[in-house]
């Protein structure tokens, strides 16, 4: 084989490789952040850098004037430090691939260790980790194939970024109509400096072909601390969307504060599953992220559904209530929510079914696990407006204590302005009992497997309503999560 | 099978058997009668190593071995099955597989091969059949919502697929009708055989009708005070307790625990 013959042939190998060099040393855009600190030019200067039209800015220059007013709301059943705003970072483009980790070698062992617990497929360990791109070709093809199939069904599904650019149109009749921006102080705060999140529509008629979930969605690796989702569910339209994923995720920054807005028309049906595993902060409650996230789903047609599943493992502190607003007549709301505190972990989550319609249905099945020092309280609203005749609500709301020194909360509120309404609320605390322990252990069975063994039959209902591998992987969290809570 | 030698244990700080003497030998059905507080739960608890039972003194031999050196489900895989009195509701945890994950726990610490979901199946329509229990029960969760009846052929049920050496039964009669007793004691007599011991622990001594035992041990104030043959039980039956403590029962008699 003569030399010019290589040279020659440009699917060789050589020629590959060089063509892939080249491409590897053009220079990308350094990543750039902001000074610590929020006034009106760093938003100017956010909303110019992802390249935003004139409304956008304003909507968010009118959210951060309005957030400037508010105060952090202090009702929760959570102790927090008082959070410096001015401290945090507004803005940091991606860390370039450089600076990220080459191969999973050079990854955190123990890290690795969890992934295998869990059973992370290997190809999207990588990713997971925060390998860099260029490594991770697996989960790219993944991406790019789902992408041609929602295309051909007519379902967008892209970055907020993007939707801004391709959509704006929808973007703009949507954004802040379910969730105002003057909502909330955290909910503010996101309207201001959201970085990035996922926009989701279904045109009318149209069942989503699959499964959305971040995890496949390209450049979805790092959406920042403050996300935003907007999911559009026209007439009569179905989607099943799934929010993070029971890998721990890596994330620098301490505070979280998300806002997700659901839309679902005349008849059309919204799930929406998140399995939430950030990281919650060492044994003693040092690090820890701070989840503060507003999630609101709004059943404006009639005979429209929502239903929210949340597993919620992570996080040092956890402030979230997914919520249904149910306009249209005989339109259903559903929340099932497992949240587990260990530790030091705090958690204030539960829901919000506000019944407008006549004939419209809510139900909420929520499982609190609290073990080592954790707190885990449930605050739920069903209010029942004045025409919202026959409206009916079935709260469900079980508190599991593992060990002596955590704690479970409940705060159920009810209003209810049309007597017509039927509303009930049902409520459990138990201890883990020793005497189902000793009753496992009687039979065999180990302490560690008694415990996931009775925790996963207190789940059970939440469970059933997540799709197969993903209740699957819920399961096995919760196991490692509450590794060496007894004993 | 089993050997107690002057055993002293407390609960919670208070001392309940207070010197219990014990012999029970392979394949012997031995009963436990006794008044109410004199410790018959408990010994069936020390002997399974539940938590907050202490022994303060006294050994316990199995099979030879010192037994109280063992975990609570080292025990439980060595061959050793309570029968509960107030059978455990675990929600949301389907009976066969807590059964199956009980088994394979047992079967894997004996270095045997686990069952999978197959084999298993087909072992519990044996037994089921053998015992006349309905498959409904092994599709709900772990005695939720059972009656009482249920929960105690439960009990039974999960005896004949562990198949142990040694069955405590701790008042597996109380809270049933005739009926529901008649099916229970069926149940443990299929299952009586040379290489299993089973102590009845019982308040009342027409269990005893049905499950006629070798041996009848008279628990007292956390000893055993008296031991005899099936006899020994109408007696009591008749004339009450108290007729122990007035005196009316010859001192524990060696020769009658064979």
């Amino acid at each position: 084989m003569s030399n010019e013959q290589t040279k020659a042939d440009p699917s060789s190998v050589d020629h590959f490789v060089q063509q892939k060099y080249q491409h590897g040393f053009v220079t990308e855009i350094e990543s750039e952040t902001v000074p610590p600190g929020l006034d009106e030019n760093v938003i100017r200067w956010i909303s110019a850098r992802k390249e935003e039209p004139g409304w956008l800015l304003e909507w968010r220059l009118d959210a951060y004037r309005q957030w400037l007013n508010m105060t952090p709301p202090d009702w929760a059943h959570l102790e927090i430090d008082p959070i410096d705003f001015q401290a945090i970072s507004y803005f940091s483009a991606p860390k370039s691939d450089k600076d990220k980790p080459q191969s999973l070698d050079e990854v955190d062992p123990k890290l690795l260790e969890t992934y295998d617990k869990l059973g992370v497929p290997l190809h999207e360990r990588a990713r997971l980790a925060g390998v860099a791109v260029d490594a991770v070709f697996d989960s790219i093809s993944i991406g790019t194939t789902f992408r041609d199939e929602l295309m051909k069904a007519g379902v967008i599904f892209c970055s907020f970024s993007e939707a801004v650019k391709d959509h704006p149109e929808l973007v703009r009749k949507y954004l802040g109509t379910v969730v105002p921006s003057r909502d909330n102080f955290f909910a503010a705060l996101n309207s201001a400096v959201f970085s990035d999140g996922s926009f989701v529509f279904i045109p009318r008629g149209v069942r989503c072909p699959m499964e959305l979930s971040t995890y496949f969605r390209i450049n979805a690796a790092e959406t920042g601390q403050f996300e935003r989702t907007l999911i559009i569910a026209e007439d009569s339209s179905y989607v099943s969307y799934l929010e993070g994923c029971t890998a721990p995720m890596r994330d620098e920054n301490q505070l979280h504060a998300a806002v997700v807005e659901l839309v679902a028309l005349e008849q059309a049906e919204i799930k929406y599953s998140t399995v939430q595993n950030w990281y919650p902060g060492d044994e003693n409650g040092v690090g820890g992220i701070y989840n503060f996230v507003t999630k609101r789903g709004d059943c404006r047609g009639a005979r429209s559904k929502i239903s929210w599943t949340q597993v919620e493992t992570g996080s040092a502190i956890t402030w979230k209530y997914p919520s249904c607003v149910l306009r249209g007549d005989h339109s259903v709301g559903e929340f099932y929510s497992v949240a587990l505190t260990n530790n030091c972990q705090q958690a204030d989550t539960g829901t919000k079914m506000i019944h407008i319609g006549r004939e419209t249905r809510s139900k909420i099945i929520s499982k609190g696990i609290s073990a080592g020092r954790g707190q885990n309280a449930y605050r739920g609203l069903v209010r029942v407006a004045k025409k919202a005749d026959k409206a009916r609500n079935f709260t469900q709301c079980d508190s599991m204590l593992i060990g002596k020194g955590c704690g479970a909360h409940t705060f159920p509120y009810i209003e209810v302005s049309n007597p017509s309404a039927k509303v009930e609320h049902e409520a459990t605390t138990s201890r883990i009992g020793e005497d189902q322990m000793f009753y496992c252990l009687q039979r065999g069975i180990s302490e560690e497997d008694a415990v996931s063994m009775i925790v996963d039959g207190f789940c059970k209902q939440v469970f059933r309503e997540l799709p197969m591998e993903f209740a699957v992987e819920a399961k096995a969290l919760l196991e490692v999560r509450l590794e060496g809570a007894v004993g | 099978m089993l050997e107690i030698k002057n055993l002293h244990a407390t609960v919670g700080g208070k001392p309940i058997l207070k010197g219990l003497n014990l012999k029970v030998s392979d394949g012997e059905v031995h009963a436990i009668m006794g008044p109410n507080g004199a410790g018959k739960s408990t010994l069936g608890n020390v002997i399974a190593g539940r938590d907050g039972y202490d022994v303060t003194a006294g050994e316990v031999l199995y099979k030879g071995a010192d037994l109280l050196q063992l975990e609570p489900e080292e025990r439980a895989c060595e061959g050793i099955f309570l029968a509960f009195q107030y059978p455990v509701e675990i929600p949301g945890v389907n009976n066969t597989y807590f059964l199956r994950a009980a088994l394979n726990a047992q079967r894997k610490y004996r270095g045997e091969p686990e069952l999978d979901s197959m084999q298993f199946l087909k072992l519990v329509r044996e037994k089921l059949h053998i015992l006349h229990i309905s498959d409904d029960l092994m599709h709900r969760a772990v005695n939720e919502g059972f009656s009482g009846g249920e929960k105690k052929r439960n009990e039974i049920f999960q005896m004949a697929v562990l198949e142990p050496s040694l069955a405590i039964l701790d008042e597996t009669d109380s809270g049933l009708d005739i009926d529901a007793l008649r099916l229970v004691a069926e149940g443990v007599n299929r299952l009586r055989s040379e290489d299993r011991s089973i102590i009845v622990v019982t308040h009342y001594q027409r269990l005893l009708d049905h499950i006629v035992p070798d041996v009848v041990h008279v628990l007292a104030d956390g000893k055993i005070v008296a031991s005899g043959d099936a006899d020994l039980a109408l007696k009591l039956e008749e004339k009450g307790y108290t007729w122990l403590e007035q005196g009316g029962i010859q001192p524990l008699n060696e020769e009658a625990r064979v």
